[in-house]
């Protein structure tokens, strides 16, 4: 097994995420919450790394800033080789439109829109020609293996279905980085499986990074890297190119 | 998004069916009241001047004037002609012995200006005979319900015998009673006996004189009011609006429909948001700009007020022409009640989706991580 300095392992042109001396505090006073607690940590492009950790360890928070939807209280956060809390916030709306990809959770599809409408809806939010969108989407659609659901609406799929439309959304417009949340807390075992397979596939590409917040230990095999967390700081960051990750199983995980 | 929640969707349309409905309906009403306070007035078509005491206020505002007002506005440079109109309440008894408040309209005995219009059953020149009365189709319905229409009924008006010879449509008036019109040579004798019983001079400027220099003329000459017919009716109109609780009365009806609708509207609407707020954080987060959020907000809400404005539009109308025929209610839906009601229709959806925008325009776009 080996840990990684994450701070001296890669070159800045390595690397889709650098994160350095990140902290995160919410409230004030009495009621001051230190989420993070200057967190360092490098995601290189063409890997796909699983955040890992207890709950309220800070990965949610973690993965917020780092997808720009949260601004960190201090530290540096380079995405794609952009200094995200140089940006305004008009200019982080742009960005994460135009190069990061979310998968969600709950997954967060609109249940008025049929399948393939829903992923269309980052195209169609970049100003592409709805015909067009739909085009891509129907594309995309079709290597998730939901091809003959296009028309469908979500709400008649499937919860491993509505999963893979929400990685057809986070995918269709080609970011450059990929922001997954407990994608599979939701499905079986299977489903859960097949998810990771289809990001994994599809989404870890030379020029890409993907990272996927978990709890779920059956899927870390599909892991390039693991990052551990625990109280608001990167206990550990594992290659798995070189080591397998799921035996033994990472600890509060 | 909304469509997609049918219940949610169907709530705020029908908060906003509610509020247009209730607004279209009662301010039609409203209208029709209007329409019934000047119904005399419109029915006398002929002439373009009413002159009458200059202390009346509207048109069941008699104050009787000399007979020889008549010949003093006749005399005034620019007056055409000029014809004597009596108006008054009198209680006319029938064959039964049963008593019945009427509305008695005297007309000019040689020229019958103020006669009705359409008459469906008699002759207007069997109004010269002696005793001769016309009544509208109302009234005659009112004092002999069931009836078939009949000419040649009997009835009595200050023990002076009256004989019907025609039936006429008359416009319905405020005060709902029949309307009777005779000569005014008759309605004098019919009405009870005063010392002035000139109610109006019905007058027409000579041609190319504007009507309104004629009155002016007029009521420099003689001391007396003369107003064109619309400066007649928008007097009376103005009456029923300033002296009476008639408006207060409706606009308060239109003020509920117009909180309920929008409590009933806003509410849904804002549940909707909150229900969707992850939604709505999902497209924040994936790089959805907050004016386009603004403009998805606005479109649902202006589809939800397009969509009830055309449902309650089409109810209230669909109420007036239901009930035409069948109820003693006054509607008139003109187009500005059309106006009025998308414009508090408008209001409606403004209201109901300023809460919920400023909801989805602060909404944390890292929502979508929280569990």
């Amino acid at each position: 097994m080996t840990l990684f300095d994450p701070v001296d392992a890669l070159s800045e042109t390595d690397v889709a995420v650098r994160v350095r001396g990140v902290t995160k505090e919410f409230g004030s006073g009495d009621w001051l919450t230190k989420a993070l607690r200057g967190v360092d940590l490098d995601v290189p492009y063409g890997a796909l790394l699983m955040l890992v950790g207890p709950s309220g360890c800070g990965k949610t928070t973690l993965v917020s800033i780092v997808a720009g939807t949260l601004q960190a209280t201090e530290g540096e956060v380079i995405v794609l080789g952009k200094d995200l809390a140089a940006m305004k916030s008009s200019q982080k709306v742009r960005f994460r439109r135009d190069n990061v990809g979310f998968v969600f959770q709950s997954y967060n599809l609109l249940p008025a829109l049929t399948v393939v409408e829903n992923a269309a809806v980052p195209l169609i939010i970049a100003g592409w020609r709805r015909s067009h969108a739909i085009e891509a989407a129907s594309e995309i659609l079709d290597q998730l293996g939901l091809g003959n659901r296009m028309t469908s609406l979500i709400t008649e799929l499937s919860g491993g279905q509505q999963q893979r439309v929400a990685i057809a959304r986070a995918l269709v417009h080609e970011p450059r980085l990929l922001v997954c949340d407990e994608p599979t807390s939701s499905l079986d075992a299977e489903n859960g499986r097949i998810t990771l397979e289809l990001i994994s596939k599809i989404a870890v590409q030379p020029d890409r990074a993907v990272i996927v917040v978990t709890h779920d230990s059956r899927v870390y095999d599909f892991a390039d890297q693991i990052a551990s967390m625990e109280d608001g700081q990167i206990k550990s960051v594992r290659d798995c190119r070189t080591n397998a990750c799921k035996n033994p199983p990472l600890e509060n995980s | 998004m909304l469509i997609g929640n049918r219940v949610k969707y169907l709530g705020i349309v029908f908060g906003v069916v509610f509020a247009a409905l209730l607004i279209a309906q009662q301010s039609s009403i409203f209208c029709g009241i209007m329409l019934l306070t000047i119904g005399q007035i419109r029915d006398v078509e002929g002439p373009g001047i009413w002159v009458m005491d200059r202390n009346v206020e509207f048109i069941d505002d008699i104050k009787p004037m000399s007979d020889t007002d008549l010949f003093r506005v006749k005399g005034v440079k620019g007056v055409d002609w000029a014809v004597a109109f009596y108006k008054g309440l009198v209680r006319a008894r029938m064959e039964k012995g049963d008593f019945h408040q009427v509305i008695l309209l005297g007309i000019d005995d040689a020229t019958l200006i103020g006669a009705p219009e359409g008459l469906f059953m008699g002759t207007l020149s069997d109004l010269r005979t002696p005793e001769a009365v016309i009544m509208d189709d109302a009234g005659y319905a009112r004092i002999w319900p069931g009836e078939p229409f009949v000419l040649g009924k009997v009835f009595e008006m200050n023990d002076h015998r009256a004989v019907l010879v025609g039936i006429t449509k008359a416009s319905r008036t405020f005060q709902s009673f029949p309307i009777i019109y005779t000569r005014y040579s008759q309605a004098v004798l019919f009405a009870p006996s005063e010392r002035k019983v000139l109610s109006f001079v019905l007058a027409n400027p000579k041609p190319g004189i504007p009507a309104e220099d004629v009155c002016r003329t007029i009521t420099t000459s003689t001391g007396l009011q003369a107003l064109t017919r619309d400066q007649f009716m928008k007097k009376t109109i103005r009456h029923f609006l300033m002296k009476t609780g008639i408006p207060v009365n409706f606009g308060i009806t239109v003020m509920l429909g117009f909180l309920v609708g929008t409590a009933i509207a806003g509410q849904t609407f804002y549940l909707f948001t909150i229900e969707n707020i992850k939604q709505f954080g999902a497209l924040k987060a994936m790089g959805t700009s907050n004016r386009t959020i603004l403009l998805m907000v606005l479109s649902q809400a202006v589809q939800v007020g397009i969509v009830g404005y055309g449902v309650g539009v089409g109810l209230a109308a669909l109420f007036g022409w239901g009930t035409r025929g069948l109820t003693k209610l006054a509607f008139f839906m003109p187009w500005q009640v059309l106006v009025l009601t998308a414009v508090a229709v408008f209001l409606i959806i403004l209201l109901a989706s300023l809460l919920s925008i400023r909801k989805v325009l602060v909404v944390d776009p890292a929502i979508v991580f929280r569990g």
